[in-house]
């Protein structure tokens, strides 16, 4: 795609919000995240009409309102399959579906399996606040067990899906994960993530202040985030703590990660290629650090690419009148 | 048969003939019906055939629930069904015989492959002594050929194993059909030809007993039953006819109404459904027209991918039967609440739920007009036959363009798959109806509507300075943003019902197919029973009685003429392959006293039902006409 060199005038974050109102409650991560994907934009030059920004429901799934691009909003979890059609229409679109761990992963849970499997070229950027914010508060399809919620008096006593485990399962080829609060890592992710052409999936960890405020506080907080996140850049050894004093490394004999101290001489090298060890940092729970950045990136055709190419050969008759004239046929005379 | 005279050439003269063939879900009847179709054609009959297949893919053989069959009526003057009774029944096995022969009328002729009725297919069949062998079938006439074995012999010269020459059966028994009615062979040989191009031995071997079939009603071989027959020709308008389909009718006519409107592509998204896959697979194969195919992960990926391809100017068409149009409901909301348009075709069939997948109704009436959340109108249209498939779908694409609106077209699974002759039409006299997408910002808000239709502007993704945001949220009259206004709501949802309402202005006036346009009674139907509703007004009208066929082409809007038009009969009388929902319509619009006629058999209403209805008696027993015959 060449959308993304062209750029009209050099457009600045304000030029992507539109005239609307935002209204999402005052303190909520989804500020931080629409700051990001508007930096994003103006740092990449997008073109605003060629941009189009699909949603399904949700309160992340405003966030087409609050640009000043195309914008889309449609119904609960099927965003990825109406951006499906908008690529297979045009696929010079620069499309990006914006979703959150109920509609993405819950009642459009099929949707997100099948567009990343088929790797359709869209930026996809699940919003994972861990609950249902705009119906006040259910525990979600990436709740903790024990979460206590509306409809989980008693706490949950579901098993949570991982986003980006989920996605690598399905197939996606470009996963990423930061946080809302990581302003530069995120804006940095969400450019690396449009880059790449097929489907690229980013889970942002994002905290909802009314419903389920500091759920991520075991990774995000000041104090605890050197030890509770591990940076992975691809070629760089997986190290975390204050000081990266402490790295991660396949404990001997099994295909598990253990941690280590940083001296040790078999740390691991991230290499984002390299599905399995994907796999394992996007299932990292405490004690482990949670894994942060490109977790896996190793593009492939996308599916639009290869439609455009069986659409082109062969061409063939064109002419209606021979459509309908093709078989048998024969005449009636007066 | 309707009427005898013997010919010139030693063959009786029959004016119409109504043939079954019917063997097990292998034996190649569907094949063998559609070559015998295509024969037909070209000696210039006019005709209509009925296809009846199990949904299982291949049943157990020689069991009663793996019969497929295929009826074809042809004859000179006016066939507009596949027939009510057989008059020749093709039996490959005894599970074909107990399952057709109820069908057949008395003095009908059965022919069967008296190798085929051993013992494990008789028990199979549920036969406790083998029929041919008593007088169970006295009423009819039966020729019992041993086509096994005669095809056997046939094609002994091309060194078929006997599972291979056991597979040419069926081009035995039609070179014998194909014999007795007078008809060529020559376009059943190009065919063989190029189906088994790859396999020339195999070609020849069904040649050979196409052949032998022919040559054995030929010669004298022939028993004193078994006669030549001379079907005259149709008198029909001048022109170039073929064969077509319903999906080939309405596949066609998508790509016609894509051209129509000038739309540079069409993306249809569907799910495998029975019977509706078909159209998936037929427009597949349509990419240089400007057709993508897309197969979903599920229904409701289907119509979103659809709707997200009009979003970004395209054409968006998706496609199911009922239980999968129940899916596509909730993308149907935002269709209408984002006034984009979408084209959805439903392949009817019995339900609720699974139902009977391969046997046609036209239960999805209400469906399609009232099944959504909230007041949510828009258009809904039917073909009348599956020639008109064809005018219906260009007409679809016209409207789901012009409104900005989502159009359901109701086919069903009888006009999926039967066929009829169809005079070819030509590009150049189609109609046309360029859509025009926005492009001048100047005063644009994406809800502005057109004075005249109402409908909101089309605006692609990637025109400078329309950027905008649409969505299901409701949204102000004025400005397009969103709006939980009272009133702006009250008057958001009129002008989504006035938009719909005023295709009425823009669609024919409603006529009355036969009969006059007042009078005693009126018989009004929709969809596909258009032949059989117009063959039994027909034939009551021939016995004196004031009665007139009015079909339903569109049925949301209705026409704007058809509730006074109804008015001007003492009674109307509305048969539907369903429990009664174009008459519970008809009757809420227009207080018309209307009474029902259902049939919920999953098989086509019959000519004689509706006769006997028209003269005031019950419809026959041995098919019934289902429960709420007067519903109201």
């Amino acid at each position: 795609m060449t959308v993304t060199t062209i750029t009209d005038a050099q457009l600045a974050p304000k030029d992507y919000a539109s005239d609307q109102e935002v209204r999402w409650c005052p303190g909520c991560g989804d500020y931080a995240i629409l700051k990001a994907v508007q930096k994003a934009c103006a740092d990449l030059g997008l073109v605003r009409e060629r941009t189009v920004f699909v949603s399904g429901i949700g309160c992340a799934a405003r966030f087409p309102y609050y640009m000043s691009t195309y914008g889309f909003h449609t119904v609960h979890g099927r965003a990825p399959a109406i951006a499906t059609g908008i690529k297979l229409a045009n696929p010079e679109l620069d499309v990006w579906v914006l979703t959150g761990d109920g509609d993405g992963l819950s009642i459009g849970g099929n949707h997100m399996l099948h567009v990343l499997r088929r790797n359709v070229d869209l930026n996809i950027i699940l919003f994972n606040n861990e609950i249902y914010g705009l119906t006040k508060g259910q525990y979600s399809p990436t709740s903790r067990r024990g979460t206590r919620s509306p409809s989980t008096p008693l706490g949950s006593i579901e098993n949570p899906v991982s986003a980006c485990a989920f996605a690598l399962g399905a197939g996606a080829r470009f996963v990423a994960r930061s946080i809302d609060t990581l302003q530069a890592h995120l804006i940095a992710t969400l450019k690396r993530a449009h880059t790449h052409r097929g489907a690229s999936f980013v889970e942002i960890l994002q905290n909802c202040v009314v419903f389920n405020d500091a759920v991520f506080e075991h990774i995000t907080g000041k104090e605890v985030a050197p030890d509770a996140q591990v940076l992975a850049e691809h070629g760089k050894p997986l190290l975390f703590g204050k000081n990266k004093e402490k790295g991660l490394r396949l404990k001997p004999g099994t295909l598990a990660l253990e941690i280590v101290a940083a001296t040790a001489g078999d740390v691991l090298v991230h290499d984002e290629t390299n599905r399995p060890l994907a796999q394992l940092l996007a299932a990292l729970e405490p004690p482990f650090p949670a894994a942060m950045g490109v977790l896996y990136c190793s593009p492939a055709a996308s599916y639009e690419r290869d439609v455009y190419a069986q659409q082109a050969v062969p061409k063939g008759n064109s002419d209606l009148d021979a459509l309908l004239n093709s078989e048998r046929t024969w005449e009636v005379v007066p | 048969m309707a009427t005898s005279a013997v010919s010139r050439s030693g063959r009786e003269t029959r004016d119409s003939v109504v043939i079954r063939f019917a063997g097990d879900s292998g034996d190649g009847m569907q094949v063998t019906g559609s070559q015998f179709t295509l024969e037909t054609a070209l000696a210039g009959s006019d005709f209509s055939t009925f296809p009846d297949f199990p949904a299982e893919i291949r049943a157990p053989t020689g069991t009663t629930f793996g019969v497929s069959a295929f009826q074809i009526h042809f004859g000179g003057t006016d066939v507009m069904t596949p027939g009510d009774a057989v008059d020749v029944l093709v039996a490959m096995n005894p599970a074909a015989l107990t399952v057709e022969v109820s069908d057949l009328k008395v003095g009908g002729t059965v022919i069967v492959d008296t190798a085929a009725f051993n013992e494990r297919n008789l028990s199979k069949a549920g036969y406790a002594k083998n029929p041919l062998e008593d007088d169970s079938l006295a009423r009819y006439q039966v020729l019992k050929f041993d086509i096994t074995k005669l095809t056997a012999d046939a094609v002994k010269p091309h060194g078929l194993s006997s599972r291979e020459a056991h597979l040419c059966r069926n081009m035995w028994a039609l070179g014998l059909l194909l014999w007795m009615y007078g008809h060529e062979r020559t376009a059943t040989v190009e065919w063989l030809n190029r189906k088994f191009a790859k396999k020339p031995v195999i070609a020849a071997a069904n040649i050979a007993a196409l052949n032998a079939g022919h040559a054995f009603g030929e010669t004298a071989e022939m028993t004193e039953h078994m006669v030549g027959y001379v079907v005259p020709k149709a008198t029909v308008q001048a022109g170039r006819y073929r064969t077509v389909s319903g999906t080939e009718g309405l596949a066609w006519g998508l790509v016609a109404g894509l051209r129509a409107a000038g739309i540079e592509k069409m993306v249809f998204a569907g799910y495998p459904i029975t019977p509706a896959s078909a159209l998936l697979h037929t427009l597949a194969n349509l990419r240089a027209y400007g057709v993508i195919t897309f197969q979903a992960e599920d229904e409701i990926a289907a119509s979103g991918a659809a709707l997200g391809a009009s979003y970004a100017g395209a054409l968006g068409v998706t496609s199911s039967s009922g239980p999968g149009i129940a899916l596509k409901t909730e993308m149907l909301g935002l269709a209408i609440a984002t006034e984009l348009p979408l084209i959805v075709i439903d392949s009817q069939r019995a339900g609720p739920s699974t139902g009977m997948p391969t046997k046609a109704e036209q239960s999805d009436l209400f469906q399609a007009v009232h099944g959504r959340n909230a007041d949510a109108p828009l258009a809904v249209l039917a073909p009348a036959s599956t020639a008109d498939c064809f005018d219906i779908a260009i007409e679809a694409v016209r409207l789901a363009t012009k409104y900005m609106t989502p159009v359901i077209v109701l086919s069903d699974g009888y006009l999926a798959h039967a066929a009829e002759p169809w005079r070819i039409p030509r590009e150049a006299d189609l109609p046309r109806f360029p859509v025009t997408y926005r492009t001048d910002p100047e005063g644009f808000h994406p809800f502005l509507r057109d004075a005249e239709t109402l409908a909101r502007p089309w605006v692609r993704p990637g025109t400078p300075q329309l950027e905008h945001r649409i969505g299901g949220l409701e949204r102000d009259y004025d400005s397009g943003h969103i709006s939980y206004d009272p009133d702006n709501h009250a008057r958001m949802t009129k002008a989504r019902a006035d938009k719909i309402a005023g295709i009425a202005n823009d669609i024919p006036l409603q006529h009355v197919s036969l009969g006059d346009d007042r009078g005693k009674l009126a018989v009004v139907g929709w969809g596909s029973t258009f032949g059989a509703i117009h063959q039994a007004v027909k034939i009551a009208r021939d016995e004196g009685n004031d009665v007139a066929h009015i079909h339903v082409r569109y049925l949301s809007p209705f026409p704007r003429n058809l509730g006074e038009l109804l008015k001007r009969y003492d009674r109307v009388l509305v048969p539907e392959m369903n429990n009664g929902q174009l008459v519970k319509l008809l009757r809420a619009e227009y207080l018309v006293d209307a009474e029902g006629f259902s049939k919920v058999t999953g098989k086509p209403f019959r000519v004689t039902d509706i006769v006997q209805r028209i003269r005031g008696g019950a419809p026959p027993p041995s098919e019934g006409s289902g429960l709420g015959g007067e519903a109201g």
